[in-house]
């Protein structure tokens, strides 16, 4: 018999007990699982961020536009790579509860700004080529089923009128951290339209990528670009793509730290769970410790034991917990649309905190029953009647 | 003449209960030889347990000397006094205190898991101790498969397996029927016989202070 033995048998004396204890934080530790990946989800665009990317935005408002003519300006400061300029359209596709996002873009630099989404040289060449094709993630194609050659008829809202697009090319994503339910279309075509109909919005912009060589160059180019269009009618206000999807998930702040404060309350009932069962465990076994002392058991292998005991219990839970976690994730994204949360996933950090808070809590529950079997003299111990 | 295993120098002990202090013992001086059958007798609350504890190392007295083996048990701190009681001490108990999820090999072992022996050593030992009680085809029941007899043997040969110096028991017939003691005070009997094992045991009952070589008597904390 080794040690760990004693341990697994100790753990699982009353099976009803430990059982319950290790189903409690498994539930919790998936809730815990559940909630930090919605965190995650939501800090996502910031989090898929490019150090290389900075976002040039009217200094009044993200929905005041630019002028298209700032571009030429832009590319001629040092350190740029290249600009591009997008137009937030959205509109309506089906109903207005099939929320994706469509952008009408400067192509090709855009797809030279966005190297993560990947396009296969074919239909790039094609996409480039007809002014009213759009490109669609992939996600997104799975989700509405959309095919190369396929048809989006879109109502629009901001820029009203029908529209139609033609699905020319299907981006993968570079990896799970990118969004793949994005839609595309030339910004030409949305400029083209809204010379006819509506001149004065013609040749705006909703805002800049700029893709820098050195993100170390980030803060100069940024004040660069700011003190070019100084004293301007389009004032700019430039930050890191970072900082600017920072911005959108600003209001939010909030709810997220609510569900941040939850998940953390979670790992507290998990304390108060396993707390209990061990305090319970170890006061029925007052006896069996003095028996052990005083066999020779020392203080340290005592410690062992319950802390042991312990931890086997937090682990199997916390273990129980992120096994769950994992199909309750894959059964959200199916049932939530995808472009409600395009990148859902359970992060490794997930694993790691929880993993890590199984152990801190397993301890932490042993530290009272420990205090008290170290403390209780073997002849007290031995009188104990539990 | 055999040596002195045991040797006591005016020991008192007390235990504080609230904001009274109980005197248990008072001056006691003993001498056990090595290879001896001691039988402590006395009307309950007399100290009997409280000096068996002492004598095991378990518990330290307010005041005297108590050399065992020719160690100070009492100069050793918690730490040294576990190892020391899991090399030369073997403890019989009155309710057996084995451990219920473990078989009667395991308890057995238990004591073993504290030495540096291999698995190969230890299984030795624990073989050899559970058919020195007579239990070896009982090895992988549990506690609660084994009648109170048996039990005691189990917790005999748990006392055992380490090979101790000293056995101490504290009213090991006290929880069995007449035959089942006898089975035991037999058997502690041939420990000390056969295997030269030195035994301080308490009991109430005469019968098994029959068994020891000598009997001491204590009353009021006093040794008679």
């Amino acid at each position: 018999m080794k040690i760990i033995k004693l341990l697994f048998k100790n753990s699982f004396r009353h099976k009803l007990r430990t059982t319950l204890t290790i189903l409690g934080i498994a539930i919790a530790v998936t809730a815990f699982g559940f909630l930090r990946t919605v965190v995650t989800a939501w800090y996502a665009g910031v989090e898929a961020s490019s150090p290389n990317r900075l976002i040039t935005r009217n200094s009044v408002s993200f929905i005041f536009p630019l002028p298209y003519a700032y571009k030429e300006r832009i590319e001629r400061i040092p350190g740029v790579e290249t600009v591009a300029y997008m137009n937030w359209f959205q509109g309506v596709y089906i109903d207005k509860s099939q929320f994706f996002a469509r952008m009408a873009v400067d192509m090709e630099a855009s797809l030279k700004a966005y190297p993560e989404f990947i396009v296969p040289p074919e239909q790039k060449e094609i996409l480039l080529r007809e002014r009213n094709a759009c490109v669609v993630g992939a996600d997104l194609a799975v989700q509405y089923g959309f095919e190369i050659g396929d048809v989006i008829p879109i109502e629009g809202d901001i820029y009203p009128g029908e529209w139609e697009f033609v699905v020319r090319a299907i981006y993968q994503p570079r990896d799970k951290t990118v969004d793949g339910t994005q839609m595309w279309f030339h910004w030409e075509y949305l400029d083209e339209r809204m010379k006819q109909d509506m001149p004065g919005r013609a040749g705006d912009v909703g805002w800049y990528v700029i893709r820098i060589s050195n993100p170390a160059d980030a803060a100069r180019i940024s004040e660069a670009v700011d003190e070019q269009f100084k004293n301007s009618r389009a004032e700019t206000k430039t930050e890191t793509e970072a900082a600017f999807q920072q911005g959108f998930i600003a209001g939010t702040g909030l709810i997220i730290q609510l569900l941040n404060f939850l998940s953390f309350i979670i790992i507290g009932i998990i304390m108060l769970v396993l707390g209990n069962t061990m305090i319970m465990s170890a006061r029925e076994r007052t006896k069996e410790y003095a028996v052990l002392k005083t066999l020779g058991f020392s203080g340290g292998r005592l410690i062992s034991l319950i802390a042991g005991e312990s931890l086997i219990i937090s682990v199997l839970g916390a273990a129980a917990g992120l096994l769950l976690t994992l199909p309750l994730v894959e059964m959200f994204s199916l049932f939530v649309p995808k472009s409600w949360f395009p990148i859902f996933y359970v992060e490794p950090v997930t694993y790691v905190l929880a993993g890590t808070s199984a152990v801190l809590v397993g301890i932490a529950a042993a530290l009272f029953p420990i205090q008290r079997a170290v403390k209780t003299s073997i002849v007290d111990g031995l009188r104990f009647v539990g | 003449m055999a040596n002195t295993l045991i040797e006591i120098q005016n020991i008192s002990k007390s235990y504080r209960r609230d904001s009274m202090q109980i005197p248990v013992l008072r001056d006691i001086s003993l001498t056990v030889p090595d290879g001896e059958f001691l039988g402590l007798m006395g009307p309950s609350g007399s100290g009997k347990t409280t000096l068996l504890n002492l004598i095991a190392g378990i518990d330290k007295p307010n005041k005297g000397k108590i050399v065992v083996g020719g160690m100070d048990v009492a100069s050793l701190n918690e730490t040294a006094l576990a190892k020391w009681r899991a090399r030369h001490v073997g403890f019989i108990f009155q309710f057996y205190n084995l451990i219920p999820v473990l078989t009667a090999y395991e308890n057995v072992e238990l004591p073993l898991l504290l030495t540096k022996l291999s698995k190969d050593q230890r299984k030795k030992h624990v073989e050899t101790a559970l058919q020195v009680v007579g239990l070896a085809d009982r090895m992988q029941h549990y506690p609660k498969q084994l009648s109170g007899g048996q039990e005691q043997r189990v917790a005999i040969a748990r006392a055992i397996a380490t090979d101790p110096t000293l056995l101490v028991a504290d009213e090991p017939t006290g929880d069995l029927d007449k035959q089942s003691a006898e089975e035991i005070l037999t058997l502690l009997e041939r420990l000390n016989k056969e295997f030269k094992k030195t035994i301080v045991m308490v009991t109430h009952d005469p019968r098994a202070a029959e068994k020891a070589h000598t009997v001491r008597h204590l009353d009021k904390g006093e040794l008679q």
